[in-house]
């Protein structure tokens, strides 16, 4: 198991350093954005760009991009949107504005999601199971955009329950920022528990009607004790790798719901870095979206192997 | 009973002149997809979904042809204007009437609404919501101010602006007015004779510095229309508004052309042949929205199917490749699959769009994004159906019989597992869509050029209005929400049909 998981690391990494690659080198095919004549950085910016070897063949521009990340953490500079400074700095501190939005909405949607799920699927057939899974099928396929308008029509201009956009600073965590990320809080909401609504229902209908079930019946559980303790476990297997790849998605953020609430975050930094033309900061993104993307997918795939060890991940046949 | 010694004679040969055959059938005979046809018909949701879906396609279809305008043209002035039909507008009704409200409308508000009324005989107010009184104490003393919460008809309400006309031009539109009988040019009036207000040419009438109406003792306006011998102006031989005394100038010469004041909705109607209609109200670039609409869902609609179909095709041959020959192939061909689909699809379409759209265009560069990273899913999807297949007798009865390869892929194996490739393709064409339309609301990807606008064009020119014009950003969402649903319902359906097995297990 546990060299399976290193495989799987190794791997990821590989995966990576190529899609790396490949988005390194058609970012630097781009015609370089021409710098301000008269700009103070603009003369830095061009020593700059010397020194990262523009002039040169591209496998050596990537090994000087790779080496200034793993010795200094050096992501290069932004030549456009935050002229002169250090991209890394920039993106971290969008980070926390993206976090916290995401952390909040997946904190009360997945259990609400699951809740949902699991009446779904032990009244199944029944008006609860119609209404949830009507519901679920709506919100999975209207886009997020569409019920974000709703909610900012709604709540912020017709209502007026709460400020139009994210409030500006810091203080993450003070009651008036909260206030003002309820708005794309909710709208990130409905999707994920839609979908992990759908997740849990699907696989506790499958486990309810197994002959394991029969068997703790007969043995004399009741129904509550079959369910809880054989139901529920075995269609968290489905479940809870899910939920950490729900969490890794955290740090990632949601590049339309930004927008829409315009949050400071790393998917609003993308955005501009892309209207802008801002390679540096665009490249940074690029491989943070591709690291997210490959952690997400293999944090699913080996939890499936600890949490049911008859999973045997990487197993010959 | 003897049997031993039964005579010859009793015994006759069964078929003694016939042939023996088997009974035809009687019932019809049922393929695969009449079967599925059936299975789909029976599924009440489903089948909802594809009327309405036909709907939607219909209405795409038509409603450019229906709208009195075409995508490209773009009012300059009624802009994030609401929805206006003329004829259901004078019904009272209280729909598509134009109508915004407005709150808090003090007496000089309401007096230049009336002016606008009283000036082009198009009254912008529609109806009065509420009246407040609030005392407010100045100078010591107490006075009362009535406001009022209005909803104004903005299509009137633009009343009249200034245009500055050649000469020709105005001839034309005095022509016009003689032939039609609406009147489109108003008389002049100086900014010096209206305290030197030069920003709003609706003020006809004598005002304060504030621009507040001042009215005589009956609670008239007072004129302040300019007079011939005061400046100089084109000769005007049209209609005169009735309270002319016959000397009033209705232009004002400047360098070579002559500036007028003019109503809009009726140089509108001068412009265009026909009154302004917007269905669904205008977007921030003055398009009529319902033709946007129309014109949007068709792009999104072809766009994506477009896009299904190529990812089909070369989703089917990589999956088949793949789950046929298995081994090291199906290693190599896993791993490239597996690096694509790390890549995320913001970063195919910017790079795609960089790179390609000045060489290729904005359309193929955008289908290319799509398509590199699109097939992976039908890949697995037909790589596990080969696995699945490839194993049975019938494959190696066929192969024993000398078939190749190529024949055993795609004459006996592929048609095995068709049907939850094609499902699968129908839940592709929403998830296209989806795509489509975030990627143009993020304003990534520019189609407007292209196209005209697309869904995700008009929502992003929505919601920058969503306060003031709610209309723009509603009609846009209604439309793709009411598109996604049914695409998934319809897709379900199918799954269903094709697969009874697979049946509820995740709708």
């Amino acid at each position: 198991m546990f060299k399976y998981a290193l495989q799987r690391i190794f791997y990821m990494f590989f995966v990576f350093m190529i899609i790396t690659f490949m988005s390194f080198v058609l970012i630097r095919m781009l015609p370089l954005p021409a710098l301000a004549p008269n700009d103070p950085h603009t003369e830095i910016l061009e020593i700059r760009r010397e020194a990262l070897g523009y002039n040169k063949p591209y496998l050596e521009q990537f090994w000087i991009f790779i080496r200034g990340i793993v010795t200094k953490w050096d992501w290069g500079t932004s030549e456009k949107l935050y002229i002169g400074r250090d991209v890394w700095q920039v993106f971290v501190e969008k980070l926390p504005a993206s976090m916290i939005v995401n952390f909040y909405s997946i904190l009360w949607t997945i259990p609400v999601g699951i809740a949902f799920g699991i009446a779904a699927a032990l009244k199944k057939n029944t008006w609860v199971d119609y209404t949830i899974s009507t519901l679920t099928m709506v919100v999975i396929s209207v886009p997020s955009f569409v019920y974000a308008f709703l909610i900012q029509y709604l709540l912020c201009f017709k209502w007026r329950l709460f400020p139009f956009v994210m409030k500006a600073g810091t203080d993450y965590f003070s009651w008036d920022m909260f206030v003002s990320i309820v708005p794309p809080i909710l709208a990130l909401s409905f999707g994920v528990i839609a979908g992990f609504c759908r997740t849990t229902r699907a696989e506790l209908t499958e486990v309810l009607t197994s002959e394991f079930m029969l068997l703790a019946r007969t043995k004399g559980l009741t129904k509550t004790q079959a369910t809880v303790r054989h139901a529920l476990r075995n269609c968290f297997v489905v479940v809870v790798p899910a939920i950490f790849g729900e969490f890794i998605g955290i740090i990632g953020g949601s590049l339309i719901i930004e927008r829409i609430f315009s949050i400071p975050g790393v998917g609003n930094l993308t955005i501009n870095a892309i209207n802008g033309l801002d390679y540096n900061i665009f490249m940074l993104s690029t491989c943070f979206y591709t690291a997210i993307g490959l952690a997400a997918g293999l944090v699913v795939d080996i939890s499936y192997g600890f949490i049911d060890p008859r999973i045997r991940m990487g197993s010959k046949k | 009973m003897e049997y031993e010694k039964i005579p010859a004679e009793k015994f006759r040969f069964v078929q003694e002149n016939e042939k023996l055959h088997d009974k035809e059938l009687q019932t019809k005979a049922r393929g695969f997809f009449a079967d599925a046809m059936i299975r789909f018909g029976k599924n009440k949701s489903s089948v909802i979904a594809t009327w309405i879906l036909l709907a939607l396609a219909l209405f795409s279809i038509i409603s450019p042809i229906i709208s009195p305008y075409s995508i490209w043209d773009k009012d300059q002035i009624y802009l994030n204007y609401a929805p206006y039909i003329p004829g259901i507008a004078d019904s009272g009704l209280g729909i598509f009437d134009g109508a915004r409200t407005l709150n808090s409308q003090n007496e000089t508000s309401m007096n230049f609404w009336r002016g606008i009324s009283e000036e082009t005989g198009r009254n912008p107010v529609i109806r009065t919501l509420g009246e407040h009184e609030t005392t407010v104490r100045d100078h010591g003393r107490d006075v009362v101010r009535t406001t009022y919460d209005i909803e104004v008809n903005f299509y009137y309400a633009k009343g009249i602006l200034y245009r500055t006309l050649t000469y020709e031009e105005f001839d034309k539109i005095q022509a016009w007015q003689n032939e039609t009988g609406i009147q489109v040019i108003y008389p002049y009036v100086e900014q010096k004779d209206i305290n030197g207000i030069s920003d709003n040419p609706n003020i006809w009438y004598k005002v304060n510095s504030k621009g507040a109406a001042q009215l005589d003792a009956n609670g008239n306006f007072i004129p302040m229309y300019s007079t011939r011998t005061e400046i100089q102006g084109r000769e005007y031989n049209s209609i005169r508004i009735p309270s002319d005394p016959g000397n009033y100038i209705y232009s004002y010469a400047k360098s070579g052309a002559v500036q007028c004041r003019v109503c809009y909705y009726n140089y509108y109607i001068y412009l265009n042949g026909h009154e302004p209609m917007f269905i669904m109200g205008t977007n921030a670039m003055g398009q009529d929205i319902f033709c946007g609409i129309g014109v949007g869902a068709r792009f999104s609609i072809l766009f994506a199917i477009f896009v299904s179909a190529i990812n089909l095709t070369i989703g089917a041959v990589y999956g088949a490749l793949q789950g046929y020959y298995g081994g090291w192939v199906d290693m190599l061909l896993d791993r490239i699959s597996d690096i694509l689909s790390g890549v995320p699809f913001v970063v195919v379409t910017t790079l795609f769009q960089l790179h390609l759209a000045k060489r290729v265009g904005i359309v193929p560069s955008f289908l290319f994004a799509f398509v590199l990273t699109g097939w992976i899913g039908m890949a697995a999807l037909t790589r596990r159906q080969f696995y699945r297949f490839k194993g049975q007798e019938f494959i190696l009865a066929a192969r024993t019989l000398g078939a190749s390869d190529w024949r055993l892929m795609f004459k006996h194996i592929f048609p095995n597992g068709i049907g939850s490739i094609i499902t699968s393709c129908a839940l592709v064409i929403p998830g296209v869509i989806g795509s489509e339309t975030s990627m143009t609301y993020l304003g990534i990807v520019d189609l407007s050029s292209f196209a005209g606008t697309t869904i995700g064009t008009l929502l992003s020119q929505g919601n920058a209005v969503v306060t003031t014009a709610p209309h723009a950003v509603l009609y846009p969402s209604i439309f793709l929400g009411l598109l996604m649903i049914c695409f998934n319902l319809f897709g379900n359906g199918l799954r269903d049909a094709f697969n009874p097995t697979t049946r509820g297990v995740d709708d």
